[in-house]
Protein backbone atom coordinates (compact mmCIF):
# COMPACT_ATOMS: atom_id res chain seq x y z
CA UNK A 1 0.00 0.00 0.00
CA UNK A 2 2.85 2.34 0.91
CA UNK A 3 4.55 1.54 -2.38
CA UNK A 4 1.44 2.62 -4.19
CA UNK A 5 1.23 5.92 -2.28
CA UNK A 6 4.88 6.79 -2.85
CA UNK A 7 4.38 5.74 -6.45
CA UNK A 8 1.52 8.17 -6.88
CA UNK A 9 3.50 10.94 -5.21
CA UNK A 10 6.47 10.36 -7.49
CA UNK A 11 4.15 10.18 -10.47
CA UNK A 12 2.57 13.53 -9.66
CA UNK A 13 6.05 14.94 -9.18
CA UNK A 14 7.13 13.69 -12.61
CA UNK A 15 4.09 15.26 -14.20
CA UNK A 16 4.50 18.56 -12.35
CA UNK A 17 8.17 18.96 -13.30
CA UNK A 18 7.21 18.11 -16.92
CA UNK A 19 9.77 15.34 -17.26
CA UNK A 20 10.95 15.50 -20.90
CA UNK A 21 10.78 11.72 -21.36
CA UNK A 22 7.21 11.63 -20.03
CA UNK A 23 6.16 14.60 -22.18
CA UNK A 24 7.70 13.07 -25.26
CA UNK A 25 5.81 9.80 -24.79
CA UNK A 26 2.55 11.60 -24.02
CA UNK A 27 2.67 13.81 -27.11
CA UNK A 28 3.45 10.86 -29.36
CA UNK A 29 0.58 8.90 -27.87
CA UNK A 30 -1.83 11.76 -28.50
CA UNK A 31 -0.54 12.25 -32.01
CA UNK A 32 -0.94 8.59 -32.93
CA UNK A 33 -4.31 8.13 -31.21
CA UNK A 34 -5.87 11.29 -32.61
CA UNK A 35 -4.65 10.40 -36.08
CA UNK A 36 -6.14 6.94 -35.99
CA UNK A 37 -9.43 8.20 -34.50
CA UNK A 38 -9.63 10.87 -37.20
CA UNK A 39 -8.93 8.38 -39.99
CA UNK A 40 -11.35 5.87 -38.54
CA UNK A 41 -14.07 8.53 -38.20
CA UNK A 42 -13.66 9.48 -41.84
CA UNK A 43 -14.11 5.84 -42.81
CA UNK A 44 -16.54 4.50 -40.17
CA UNK A 45 -19.28 7.18 -40.26
CA UNK A 46 -19.85 7.14 -44.03
CA UNK A 47 -19.57 3.34 -43.97
CA UNK A 48 -22.07 3.10 -41.10
CA UNK A 49 -24.44 5.52 -42.87
CA UNK A 50 -24.26 3.55 -46.10
CA UNK A 51 -24.99 0.29 -44.30
CA UNK A 52 -27.87 1.86 -42.33
CA UNK A 53 -29.65 3.60 -45.18
CA UNK A 54 -29.13 1.11 -47.99
CA UNK A 55 -31.02 -2.09 -48.31
CA UNK A 56 -29.02 -4.98 -49.65
CA UNK A 57 -28.81 -8.71 -49.35
CA UNK A 58 -26.92 -9.88 -46.27
CA UNK A 59 -27.24 -6.58 -44.38
CA UNK A 60 -28.03 -8.24 -41.06
CA UNK A 61 -25.16 -10.70 -41.46
CA UNK A 62 -22.77 -7.86 -42.22
CA UNK A 63 -23.88 -5.96 -39.11
CA UNK A 64 -23.42 -9.11 -36.97
CA UNK A 65 -19.97 -9.55 -38.43
CA UNK A 66 -19.05 -5.94 -37.63
CA UNK A 67 -20.31 -6.42 -34.07
CA UNK A 68 -18.24 -9.57 -33.72
CA UNK A 69 -15.17 -7.56 -34.68
CA UNK A 70 -15.71 -5.30 -31.62
CA UNK A 71 -13.86 -8.08 -29.81
CA UNK A 72 -11.03 -8.14 -32.34
CA UNK A 73 -7.89 -8.90 -30.26
CA UNK A 74 -5.25 -6.20 -30.57
CA UNK A 75 -2.55 -8.83 -31.09
CA UNK A 76 -4.45 -10.29 -34.05
CA UNK A 77 -4.58 -6.83 -35.63
CA UNK A 78 -0.90 -6.53 -34.78
CA UNK A 79 -0.14 -9.82 -36.45
CA UNK A 80 -2.15 -9.00 -39.60
CA UNK A 81 -0.63 -5.54 -39.91
CA UNK A 82 2.84 -6.94 -39.30
CA UNK A 83 2.33 -9.36 -42.19
CA UNK A 84 0.94 -6.58 -44.41
CA UNK A 85 3.66 -4.07 -43.58
CA UNK A 86 6.70 -6.34 -43.38
CA UNK A 87 9.31 -6.01 -46.14
CA UNK A 88 7.93 -8.94 -48.11
CA UNK A 89 4.27 -8.09 -47.39
CA UNK A 90 1.88 -6.44 -49.86
CA UNK A 91 2.36 -3.01 -48.21
CA UNK A 92 6.05 -3.50 -47.49
CA UNK A 93 6.95 -0.73 -49.96
CA UNK A 94 5.50 1.83 -47.50
CA UNK A 95 8.30 1.06 -45.00
CA UNK A 96 5.79 1.60 -42.18
CA UNK A 97 6.84 -1.24 -39.92
CA UNK A 98 8.24 0.09 -36.62
CA UNK A 99 7.07 3.63 -37.44
CA UNK A 100 4.29 5.82 -35.98
CA UNK A 101 2.54 5.62 -39.36
CA UNK A 102 2.38 1.86 -39.04
CA UNK A 103 0.90 2.22 -35.55
CA UNK A 104 -1.73 4.64 -36.86
CA UNK A 105 -2.53 2.15 -39.61
CA UNK A 106 -2.94 -0.69 -37.10
CA UNK A 107 -5.04 1.29 -34.62
CA UNK A 108 -7.28 2.56 -37.39
CA UNK A 109 -8.03 -0.98 -38.46
CA UNK A 110 -8.56 -1.95 -34.84
CA UNK A 111 -11.23 0.68 -34.12
CA UNK A 112 -13.03 0.85 -37.48
CA UNK A 113 -15.40 -2.04 -36.61
CA UNK A 114 -16.53 -0.66 -33.26
CA UNK A 115 -16.92 2.88 -34.61
CA UNK A 116 -18.83 1.64 -37.66
CA UNK A 117 -21.03 -0.62 -35.54
CA UNK A 118 -21.83 2.08 -33.00
CA UNK A 119 -22.56 4.57 -35.81
CA UNK A 120 -25.03 2.09 -37.29
CA UNK A 121 -26.64 1.63 -33.87
CA UNK A 122 -26.80 5.41 -33.41
CA UNK A 123 -28.50 5.96 -36.77
CA UNK A 124 -30.86 3.03 -36.34
CA UNK A 125 -31.99 4.39 -32.98
CA UNK A 126 -33.47 7.49 -34.62
CA UNK A 127 -37.27 7.56 -34.39
CA UNK A 128 -38.75 6.54 -37.78
CA UNK A 129 -41.04 9.57 -37.58
CA UNK A 130 -37.91 11.76 -37.71
CA UNK A 131 -36.84 9.94 -40.89
CA UNK A 132 -40.33 10.39 -42.36
CA UNK A 133 -40.27 14.07 -41.43
CA UNK A 134 -36.87 14.60 -43.06
CA UNK A 135 -38.02 12.83 -46.23
CA UNK A 136 -41.34 14.60 -46.45
CA UNK A 137 -39.69 18.01 -46.00
CA UNK A 138 -38.00 17.27 -49.32
CA UNK A 139 -34.41 16.70 -48.19
CA UNK A 140 -31.86 15.93 -50.87
CA UNK A 141 -29.69 12.85 -50.39
CA UNK A 142 -26.96 14.86 -48.68
CA UNK A 143 -29.44 16.84 -46.55
CA UNK A 144 -31.08 13.56 -45.54
CA UNK A 145 -27.73 12.23 -44.34
CA UNK A 146 -26.67 15.45 -42.63
CA UNK A 147 -29.97 15.74 -40.73
CA UNK A 148 -29.72 12.14 -39.55
CA UNK A 149 -26.12 12.53 -38.42
CA UNK A 150 -27.06 15.71 -36.61
CA UNK A 151 -29.98 13.97 -34.89
CA UNK A 152 -27.67 11.10 -33.86
CA UNK A 153 -24.76 13.39 -33.00
CA UNK A 154 -24.56 12.48 -29.29
CA UNK A 155 -24.51 8.74 -29.98
CA UNK A 156 -22.00 9.28 -32.80
CA UNK A 157 -19.79 11.24 -30.40
CA UNK A 158 -20.03 8.35 -28.00
CA UNK A 159 -18.86 6.06 -30.82
CA UNK A 160 -15.87 8.34 -31.35
CA UNK A 161 -15.07 8.33 -27.62
CA UNK A 162 -15.21 4.54 -27.53
CA UNK A 163 -12.88 4.40 -30.55
CA UNK A 164 -10.53 6.85 -28.88
CA UNK A 165 -10.56 4.90 -25.62
CA UNK A 166 -9.80 1.63 -27.36
CA UNK A 167 -6.97 3.19 -29.40
CA UNK A 168 -5.27 4.99 -26.52
CA UNK A 169 -5.41 2.01 -24.18
CA UNK A 170 -4.36 -0.81 -26.49
CA UNK A 171 -0.86 -2.22 -26.26
CA UNK A 172 -0.80 -5.25 -28.58
CA UNK A 173 -0.77 -3.45 -31.92
CA UNK A 174 1.43 -0.63 -30.64
CA UNK A 175 4.16 -2.98 -29.49
CA UNK A 176 4.01 -5.35 -32.48
CA UNK A 177 3.92 -2.69 -35.18
CA UNK A 178 5.74 0.10 -33.34
CA UNK A 179 8.29 -1.99 -31.54
CA UNK A 180 8.47 0.41 -28.54
CA UNK A 181 11.51 2.25 -29.92
CA UNK A 182 12.53 5.00 -27.51
CA UNK A 183 11.95 8.47 -28.91
CA UNK A 184 10.33 7.08 -32.01
CA UNK A 185 7.43 4.67 -31.43
CA UNK A 186 7.23 4.47 -27.64
CA UNK A 187 3.73 5.35 -26.40
CA UNK A 188 2.16 5.40 -22.93
CA UNK A 189 0.99 1.79 -22.91
CA UNK A 190 4.19 0.28 -24.31
CA UNK A 191 6.24 2.42 -21.93
CA UNK A 192 4.19 1.23 -18.95
CA UNK A 193 4.71 -2.35 -20.03
CA UNK A 194 8.47 -1.88 -20.36
CA UNK A 195 8.97 0.16 -17.17
CA UNK A 196 6.96 -2.35 -15.14
CA UNK A 197 9.06 -5.25 -16.40
CA UNK A 198 12.15 -3.21 -15.45
CA UNK A 199 10.79 -2.60 -11.95
CA UNK A 200 10.26 1.19 -12.42
CA UNK A 201 6.83 1.16 -10.87
CA UNK A 202 6.82 4.90 -10.13
CA UNK A 203 7.33 5.86 -13.74
CA UNK A 204 4.76 3.27 -14.82
CA UNK A 205 2.22 4.70 -12.41
CA UNK A 206 2.93 8.24 -13.60
CA UNK A 207 2.33 7.19 -17.20
CA UNK A 208 -0.84 5.34 -16.21
CA UNK A 209 -2.20 8.41 -14.42
CA UNK A 210 -1.47 10.53 -17.46
CA UNK A 211 -3.27 8.07 -19.71
CA UNK A 212 -6.36 8.11 -17.51
CA UNK A 213 -6.21 11.88 -17.16
CA UNK A 214 -6.25 12.26 -20.94
CA UNK A 215 -9.29 9.98 -21.14
CA UNK A 216 -10.97 12.01 -18.40
CA UNK A 217 -10.35 15.33 -20.14
CA UNK A 218 -11.69 13.98 -23.43
CA UNK A 219 -14.83 12.65 -21.75
CA UNK A 220 -15.40 15.87 -19.82
CA UNK A 221 -15.07 17.84 -23.04
CA UNK A 222 -17.55 15.61 -24.85
CA UNK A 223 -19.94 15.80 -21.91
CA UNK A 224 -19.70 19.58 -22.01
CA UNK A 225 -20.45 19.62 -25.74
CA UNK A 226 -23.44 17.31 -25.27
CA UNK A 227 -24.98 19.43 -22.54
CA UNK A 228 -24.77 22.58 -24.53
CA UNK B 1 -56.38 18.80 -57.56
CA UNK B 2 -55.44 15.29 -56.39
CA UNK B 3 -56.83 12.32 -58.26
CA UNK B 4 -56.50 9.01 -56.49
CA UNK B 5 -57.01 6.24 -59.00
CA UNK B 6 -57.53 2.59 -58.08
CA UNK B 7 -54.81 2.56 -55.44
CA UNK B 8 -53.89 -0.81 -54.06
CA UNK B 9 -51.18 -1.55 -51.52
CA UNK B 10 -50.01 -4.98 -50.54
CA UNK B 11 -47.67 -5.84 -47.67
CA UNK B 12 -46.50 -9.47 -47.63
CA UNK B 13 -49.62 -10.77 -49.34
CA UNK B 14 -52.03 -8.69 -47.24
CA UNK B 15 -54.02 -6.02 -49.01
CA UNK B 16 -53.94 -2.91 -46.86
CA UNK B 17 -55.61 -0.82 -49.55
CA UNK B 18 -57.93 -2.16 -52.21
CA UNK B 19 -58.96 -0.14 -55.23
CA UNK B 20 -59.18 3.26 -53.55
CA UNK B 21 -60.32 6.12 -55.79
CA UNK B 22 -61.27 9.69 -54.90
CA UNK B 23 -60.80 13.25 -56.06
CA UNK B 24 -59.59 15.87 -53.62
CA UNK B 25 -60.49 19.42 -54.57
CA UNK B 26 -58.17 22.40 -54.29
CA UNK B 27 -58.61 24.29 -51.04
CA UNK B 28 -60.83 21.83 -49.23
CA UNK B 29 -60.35 19.95 -45.99
CA UNK B 30 -60.82 16.30 -46.78
CA UNK B 31 -60.95 13.86 -43.87
CA UNK B 32 -60.53 10.13 -44.02
CA UNK B 33 -62.46 8.72 -41.12
CA UNK B 34 -62.65 5.18 -39.90
CA UNK B 35 -61.55 2.91 -37.09
CA UNK B 36 -57.83 2.34 -36.43
CA UNK B 37 -55.93 -0.18 -38.52
CA UNK B 38 -58.05 0.13 -41.65
CA UNK B 39 -55.47 1.60 -44.02
CA UNK B 40 -55.80 5.35 -43.41
CA UNK B 41 -52.14 5.84 -42.55
CA UNK B 42 -50.95 3.79 -45.52
CA UNK B 43 -53.07 5.85 -47.89
CA UNK B 44 -51.74 9.12 -46.47
CA UNK B 45 -48.17 7.84 -46.65
CA UNK B 46 -48.66 7.10 -50.34
CA UNK B 47 -50.14 10.57 -50.89
CA UNK B 48 -47.23 12.03 -48.87
CA UNK B 49 -44.81 10.19 -51.20
CA UNK B 50 -43.36 8.09 -48.39
CA UNK B 51 -44.63 4.81 -49.84
CA UNK B 52 -45.35 3.58 -53.31
CA UNK B 53 -48.59 1.81 -54.16
CA UNK B 54 -48.61 -1.76 -55.44
CA UNK B 55 -50.86 -0.60 -58.24
CA UNK B 56 -52.92 2.42 -59.21
CA UNK B 57 -51.73 5.98 -59.19
CA UNK B 58 -52.04 9.43 -57.70
CA UNK B 59 -52.28 12.42 -60.03
CA UNK B 60 -51.42 15.91 -58.86
CA UNK B 61 -52.87 18.42 -61.30
CA UNK B 62 -52.92 15.69 -63.92
CA UNK B 63 -49.36 14.48 -63.40
CA UNK B 64 -48.64 11.09 -61.85
CA UNK B 65 -46.64 11.44 -58.62
CA UNK B 66 -46.58 7.85 -57.43
CA UNK B 67 -43.11 6.94 -58.58
CA UNK B 68 -41.09 10.10 -58.05
CA UNK B 69 -37.52 10.12 -56.84
CA UNK B 70 -36.71 11.48 -53.38
CA UNK B 71 -35.32 14.64 -54.97
CA UNK B 72 -38.36 15.54 -57.05
CA UNK B 73 -39.50 19.14 -56.43
CA UNK B 74 -43.15 17.99 -56.16
CA UNK B 75 -42.25 16.55 -52.77
CA UNK B 76 -41.70 20.10 -51.53
CA UNK B 77 -45.27 21.05 -52.38
CA UNK B 78 -46.65 18.41 -50.03
CA UNK B 79 -46.16 18.69 -46.26
CA UNK B 80 -46.92 16.01 -43.74
CA UNK B 81 -47.53 15.90 -39.98
CA UNK B 82 -47.55 12.55 -38.22
CA UNK B 83 -49.55 11.04 -35.41
CA UNK B 84 -46.61 10.52 -33.06
CA UNK B 85 -45.32 13.94 -32.20
CA UNK B 86 -41.56 13.92 -32.19
CA UNK B 87 -39.10 16.77 -32.26
CA UNK B 88 -35.53 16.91 -33.47
CA UNK B 89 -33.01 16.99 -30.61
CA UNK B 90 -32.48 20.66 -31.20
CA UNK B 91 -33.88 24.09 -30.39
CA UNK B 92 -37.44 24.99 -31.38
CA UNK B 93 -35.92 27.45 -33.86
CA UNK B 94 -33.80 24.80 -35.57
CA UNK B 95 -36.75 22.41 -35.57
CA UNK B 96 -38.80 24.82 -37.63
CA UNK B 97 -35.87 25.98 -39.77
CA UNK B 98 -34.99 22.56 -41.17
CA UNK B 99 -37.27 22.60 -44.24
CA UNK B 100 -36.30 26.19 -45.05
CA UNK B 101 -32.61 25.26 -44.89
CA UNK B 102 -33.25 22.38 -47.30
CA UNK B 103 -34.70 24.95 -49.66
CA UNK B 104 -31.69 27.22 -49.37
CA UNK B 105 -33.33 30.26 -47.78
CA UNK B 106 -31.05 32.94 -46.35
CA UNK B 107 -30.57 33.45 -42.61
CA UNK B 108 -32.58 36.65 -42.35
CA UNK B 109 -35.50 35.28 -44.30
CA UNK B 110 -35.52 32.10 -42.22
CA UNK B 111 -35.56 34.14 -39.04
CA UNK B 112 -38.41 36.33 -40.23
CA UNK B 113 -40.53 33.35 -41.30
CA UNK B 114 -39.88 31.41 -38.09
CA UNK B 115 -40.75 34.30 -35.79
CA UNK B 116 -44.00 34.76 -37.68
CA UNK B 117 -44.85 31.04 -37.43
CA UNK B 118 -43.99 30.94 -33.72
CA UNK B 119 -46.42 33.77 -33.25
CA UNK B 120 -49.12 31.94 -35.21
CA UNK B 121 -48.77 28.74 -33.21
CA UNK B 122 -48.74 30.64 -29.92
CA UNK B 123 -45.15 29.80 -29.02
CA UNK B 124 -43.55 33.22 -29.46
CA UNK B 125 -40.40 33.45 -27.34
CA UNK B 126 -39.82 29.67 -27.42
CA UNK B 127 -37.16 29.75 -30.17
CA UNK B 128 -34.24 28.80 -27.92
CA UNK B 129 -36.07 26.13 -25.92
CA UNK B 130 -35.01 22.51 -26.45
CA UNK B 131 -37.85 21.08 -28.53
CA UNK B 132 -37.65 17.67 -26.83
CA UNK B 133 -38.68 19.29 -23.53
CA UNK B 134 -41.98 20.60 -24.93
CA UNK B 135 -45.35 18.99 -24.14
CA UNK B 136 -47.01 16.73 -26.71
CA UNK B 137 -49.36 19.47 -27.87
CA UNK B 138 -46.53 21.97 -28.19
CA UNK B 139 -44.42 19.49 -30.15
CA UNK B 140 -47.31 18.91 -32.52
CA UNK B 141 -47.68 22.69 -32.99
CA UNK B 142 -43.97 22.86 -33.78
CA UNK B 143 -44.42 19.99 -36.27
CA UNK B 144 -47.21 21.94 -37.93
CA UNK B 145 -45.11 25.10 -38.04
CA UNK B 146 -42.13 23.17 -39.44
CA UNK B 147 -44.26 22.07 -42.36
CA UNK B 148 -46.32 25.24 -42.87
CA UNK B 149 -43.30 27.56 -42.83
CA UNK B 150 -42.25 25.96 -46.13
CA UNK B 151 -45.57 27.02 -47.66
CA UNK B 152 -46.85 23.70 -49.03
CA UNK B 153 -49.88 23.57 -51.33
CA UNK B 154 -51.07 20.38 -49.68
CA UNK B 155 -50.96 19.57 -45.98
CA UNK B 156 -51.32 15.93 -44.97
CA UNK B 157 -52.14 15.19 -41.34
CA UNK B 158 -52.21 11.64 -40.04
CA UNK B 159 -54.35 11.56 -36.89
CA UNK B 160 -52.79 14.84 -35.79
CA UNK B 161 -54.53 14.95 -32.41
CA UNK B 162 -54.84 11.24 -31.59
CA UNK B 163 -52.38 11.43 -28.70
CA UNK B 164 -53.31 14.87 -27.40
CA UNK B 165 -55.47 16.22 -24.58
CA UNK B 166 -58.70 18.11 -25.46
CA UNK B 167 -57.21 21.59 -25.04
CA UNK B 168 -54.22 20.85 -27.31
CA UNK B 169 -56.60 19.21 -29.78
CA UNK B 170 -58.61 22.40 -30.00
CA UNK B 171 -55.48 24.47 -30.62
CA UNK B 172 -54.35 22.15 -33.42
CA UNK B 173 -57.83 22.14 -34.97
CA UNK B 174 -57.92 25.95 -34.92
CA UNK B 175 -54.53 26.05 -36.63
CA UNK B 176 -55.63 23.58 -39.31
CA UNK B 177 -58.71 25.68 -40.00
CA UNK B 178 -56.60 28.87 -40.02
CA UNK B 179 -54.08 27.53 -42.55
CA UNK B 180 -56.86 26.18 -44.74
CA UNK B 181 -58.89 29.39 -44.73
CA UNK B 182 -56.13 32.02 -44.63
CA UNK B 183 -53.52 30.39 -46.83
CA UNK B 184 -55.82 28.25 -48.96
CA UNK B 185 -53.82 25.12 -48.18
CA UNK B 186 -55.56 21.94 -49.27
CA UNK B 187 -55.78 19.70 -46.21
CA UNK B 188 -55.97 15.93 -46.26
CA UNK B 189 -56.29 14.38 -42.86
CA UNK B 190 -57.21 11.16 -41.17
CA UNK B 191 -59.03 10.80 -37.91
CA UNK B 192 -60.80 8.05 -36.03
CA UNK B 193 -62.83 10.78 -34.36
CA UNK B 194 -65.81 11.49 -36.59
CA UNK B 195 -66.79 14.48 -34.50
CA UNK B 196 -63.42 15.99 -35.40
CA UNK B 197 -64.28 15.23 -39.02
CA UNK B 198 -67.56 17.06 -38.49
CA UNK B 199 -65.80 20.06 -36.93
CA UNK B 200 -63.14 20.42 -39.62
CA UNK B 201 -63.88 18.68 -42.86
CA UNK B 202 -65.65 19.90 -45.98
CA UNK B 203 -65.90 16.32 -47.17
CA UNK B 204 -65.14 12.97 -45.62
CA UNK B 205 -64.55 9.44 -46.79
CA UNK B 206 -65.15 6.45 -44.55
CA UNK B 207 -62.37 3.89 -44.82
CA UNK B 208 -62.89 0.31 -43.73
CA UNK B 209 -60.84 -2.77 -44.63
CA UNK B 210 -58.69 -0.71 -46.96
CA UNK B 211 -61.60 0.63 -49.00
CA UNK B 212 -63.50 3.87 -49.16
CA UNK B 213 -66.98 2.63 -48.31
CA UNK B 214 -68.66 5.99 -48.49
CA UNK B 215 -67.67 9.56 -49.19
CA UNK B 216 -69.51 12.85 -49.24
CA UNK B 217 -70.27 15.67 -46.87
CA UNK B 218 -70.20 14.79 -43.22
CA UNK B 219 -73.97 15.44 -43.24
CA UNK B 220 -74.51 12.79 -45.92
CA UNK B 221 -72.49 10.24 -44.03
CA UNK B 222 -74.14 11.06 -40.71
CA UNK B 223 -77.68 10.99 -41.98
CA UNK B 224 -77.47 8.45 -44.79
CA UNK B 225 -74.83 5.83 -43.96
CA UNK B 226 -74.71 3.46 -46.88
CA UNK B 227 -73.85 0.27 -45.05
CA UNK B 228 -74.21 -1.37 -41.68
CA UNK B 229 -70.48 -0.92 -41.00
CA UNK B 230 -70.71 2.81 -41.58
CA UNK B 231 -73.90 3.04 -39.54
CA UNK B 232 -72.22 1.25 -36.65
CA UNK B 233 -69.10 3.41 -36.92
CA UNK B 234 -71.06 6.66 -36.78
CA UNK B 235 -72.85 5.35 -33.72
CA UNK B 236 -76.33 4.47 -34.89
CA UNK B 237 -77.54 2.26 -32.08
CA UNK B 238 -80.53 0.57 -33.72
CA UNK B 239 -79.77 -1.51 -36.81
CA UNK B 240 -82.45 -4.06 -37.66
CA UNK B 241 -82.99 -6.51 -40.52
CA UNK B 242 -86.26 -5.99 -42.39
CA UNK B 243 -88.20 -6.29 -45.64
CA UNK B 244 -90.24 -3.75 -47.59
CA UNK B 245 -93.80 -5.20 -47.53
CA UNK B 246 -95.89 -2.44 -49.08
CA UNK B 247 -96.06 1.30 -49.91
CA UNK B 248 -98.53 3.74 -48.40
CA UNK B 249 -98.73 7.30 -49.83
CA UNK B 250 -95.11 7.02 -51.00
CA UNK B 251 -93.97 5.81 -47.62
CA UNK B 252 -92.40 2.35 -47.35
CA UNK B 253 -93.66 -0.06 -44.74
CA UNK B 254 -90.94 -2.32 -43.38
CA UNK B 255 -91.57 -5.45 -41.42
CA UNK B 256 -88.88 -6.01 -38.80
CA UNK B 257 -89.11 -8.59 -36.02
CA UNK B 258 -92.86 -8.76 -36.52
CA UNK B 259 -93.34 -4.99 -36.19
CA UNK B 260 -94.31 -2.64 -39.04
CA UNK B 261 -92.15 0.49 -39.36
CA UNK B 262 -92.80 3.44 -41.67
CA UNK B 263 -89.82 4.83 -43.53
CA UNK B 264 -88.94 7.05 -46.48
CA UNK B 265 -87.13 5.01 -49.12
CA UNK B 266 -86.87 4.14 -52.77
CA UNK B 267 -86.52 0.39 -52.29
CA UNK B 268 -89.18 -1.60 -54.16
CA UNK B 269 -91.61 -3.88 -52.36
CA UNK B 270 -90.03 -7.20 -51.52
CA UNK B 271 -86.47 -5.84 -50.99
CA UNK B 272 -84.58 -7.00 -47.92
CA UNK B 273 -83.08 -3.99 -46.11
CA UNK B 274 -81.33 -2.93 -42.94
CA UNK B 275 -83.20 -0.35 -40.91
CA UNK B 276 -81.18 2.27 -39.00
CA UNK B 277 -82.76 4.47 -36.36
CA UNK B 278 -80.72 6.79 -34.16
CA UNK B 279 -81.60 6.44 -30.47
CA UNK B 280 -81.71 10.24 -30.24
CA UNK B 281 -84.49 10.34 -32.87
CA UNK B 282 -86.76 8.16 -30.74
CA UNK B 283 -89.04 9.85 -28.21
CA UNK B 284 -90.00 7.90 -25.13
CA UNK B 285 -93.17 8.45 -23.07
CA UNK B 286 -95.13 6.72 -20.41
CA UNK B 287 -98.39 8.62 -21.15
CA UNK B 288 -100.55 8.32 -24.29
CA UNK B 289 -100.96 11.82 -25.76
CA UNK B 290 -97.79 13.36 -26.99
CA UNK B 291 -96.77 11.11 -29.87
CA UNK B 292 -99.58 11.96 -32.28
CA UNK B 293 -97.43 13.61 -35.02
CA UNK B 294 -95.01 10.71 -35.39
CA UNK B 295 -95.78 7.99 -37.91
CA UNK B 296 -94.22 5.20 -35.88
CA UNK B 297 -95.60 4.34 -32.47
CA UNK B 298 -94.40 1.25 -30.65
CA UNK B 299 -95.53 -0.01 -27.25
CA UNK B 300 -92.95 -1.86 -25.22
CA UNK B 301 -91.28 -2.68 -21.91
CA UNK B 302 -88.05 -1.23 -20.54
CA UNK B 303 -85.31 -3.88 -20.39
CA UNK B 304 -82.41 -1.80 -19.15
CA UNK B 305 -80.89 1.63 -18.55
CA UNK B 306 -77.32 2.40 -19.70
CA UNK B 307 -75.99 5.76 -18.55
CA UNK B 308 -73.73 7.90 -20.82
CA UNK B 309 -73.10 10.97 -18.73
CA UNK B 310 -76.02 13.36 -18.76
CA UNK B 311 -78.02 11.18 -21.16
CA UNK B 312 -78.86 7.50 -20.97
CA UNK B 313 -79.80 4.79 -23.40
CA UNK B 314 -83.01 2.99 -22.52
CA UNK B 315 -83.41 -0.52 -23.89
CA UNK B 316 -87.00 -1.29 -24.86
CA UNK B 317 -88.48 -4.62 -25.98
CA UNK B 318 -91.63 -5.01 -28.04
CA UNK B 319 -92.19 -8.65 -28.93
CA UNK B 320 -88.96 -9.71 -30.68
CA UNK B 321 -88.03 -6.13 -31.47
CA UNK B 322 -85.30 -4.49 -29.36
CA UNK B 323 -84.72 -0.74 -29.64
CA UNK B 324 -82.62 1.82 -27.79
CA UNK B 325 -83.93 5.30 -27.08
CA UNK B 326 -82.03 8.24 -25.72
CA UNK B 327 -83.41 10.17 -22.74
CA UNK B 328 -81.99 12.71 -20.35
CA UNK B 329 -81.04 11.85 -16.84
CA UNK B 330 -83.83 14.05 -15.60
CA UNK B 331 -86.45 12.14 -17.62
CA UNK B 332 -85.32 8.86 -16.10
CA UNK B 333 -86.25 10.22 -12.69
CA UNK B 334 -89.43 11.99 -13.82
CA UNK B 335 -90.74 8.92 -15.65
CA UNK B 336 -89.27 6.54 -13.06
CA UNK B 337 -87.71 4.41 -15.81
CA UNK B 338 -86.50 1.00 -14.75
CA UNK B 339 -86.75 -2.50 -16.19
CA UNK B 340 -90.36 -3.65 -16.48
CA UNK B 341 -91.94 -0.20 -16.93
CA UNK B 342 -94.40 0.04 -19.86
CA UNK B 343 -93.44 2.78 -22.33
CA UNK B 344 -94.39 4.17 -25.73
CA UNK B 345 -91.72 4.88 -28.35
CA UNK B 346 -92.42 7.23 -31.22
CA UNK B 347 -90.36 8.40 -34.18
CA UNK B 348 -91.02 9.99 -37.55
CA UNK B 349 -90.77 8.15 -40.84
CA UNK B 350 -87.88 10.42 -42.10
CA UNK B 351 -85.90 9.41 -39.01
CA UNK B 352 -85.76 5.86 -40.29
CA UNK B 353 -82.88 5.26 -42.69
CA UNK B 354 -82.85 2.24 -44.99
CA UNK B 355 -79.62 0.55 -46.12
CA UNK B 356 -78.93 -2.37 -48.42
CA UNK B 357 -78.91 -5.70 -46.66
CA UNK B 358 -75.44 -6.83 -47.70
CA UNK B 359 -72.50 -5.30 -45.88
CA UNK B 360 -69.36 -3.75 -47.46
CA UNK B 361 -71.55 -2.23 -50.08
CA UNK B 362 -69.78 0.68 -51.74
CA UNK B 363 -72.31 3.36 -52.42
CA UNK B 364 -70.57 6.37 -53.78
Amino acid sequence: MNDLLTGIQTAIGLILVADPEVLNITFRTLQITFSSVLLSTIIAIPLGSAITFRNFHGKKTLISLIQTLYALPTVIVGLLCYMLLSRSGPLGELRWLFTPNGMIFGQTILIIPIMTGLSIAALQAIDPVITDTIRSLGASRLQFLRSHLREARFAIMAAIIVGFSRAISEVGTAIMIGGNIKGHTRVLTTAISLQTSMGNFNLSLALGIILLAIALVINLFMGFVQNR
Amino acid sequence: MIDIRNLTKEFDGNYVLTDVSETIRKGEIFAIIGPSGQGKTTLLRILGLLERPTSGQVLLEGRSITHLSDNDPVRRRIGMVFQNHVAFKDSVYNNIAIGLRYRGFGKDEIKKKILQKLDEIGLAGYENRKATTLSGGEKQRVSLARVMVTGPDILILDEPTANLDPVSTEVIEDLIRYYNKELGTTVLMSTHDLIQGQRLADRVAVMMNGRFIQSGTIFDVFTRPCSVDVAKFIGIGNILPGKVIRKEDGISVILTHGVEIFAIGENPVGTRVKVAIRPEEITLHTGPDRWSSARNVIFGTVTGVRPFGIISLIGVKSGDLHLSAQVTWQSIHELDLKPGVQVVLSFKAPSVHLMPEENHHECR
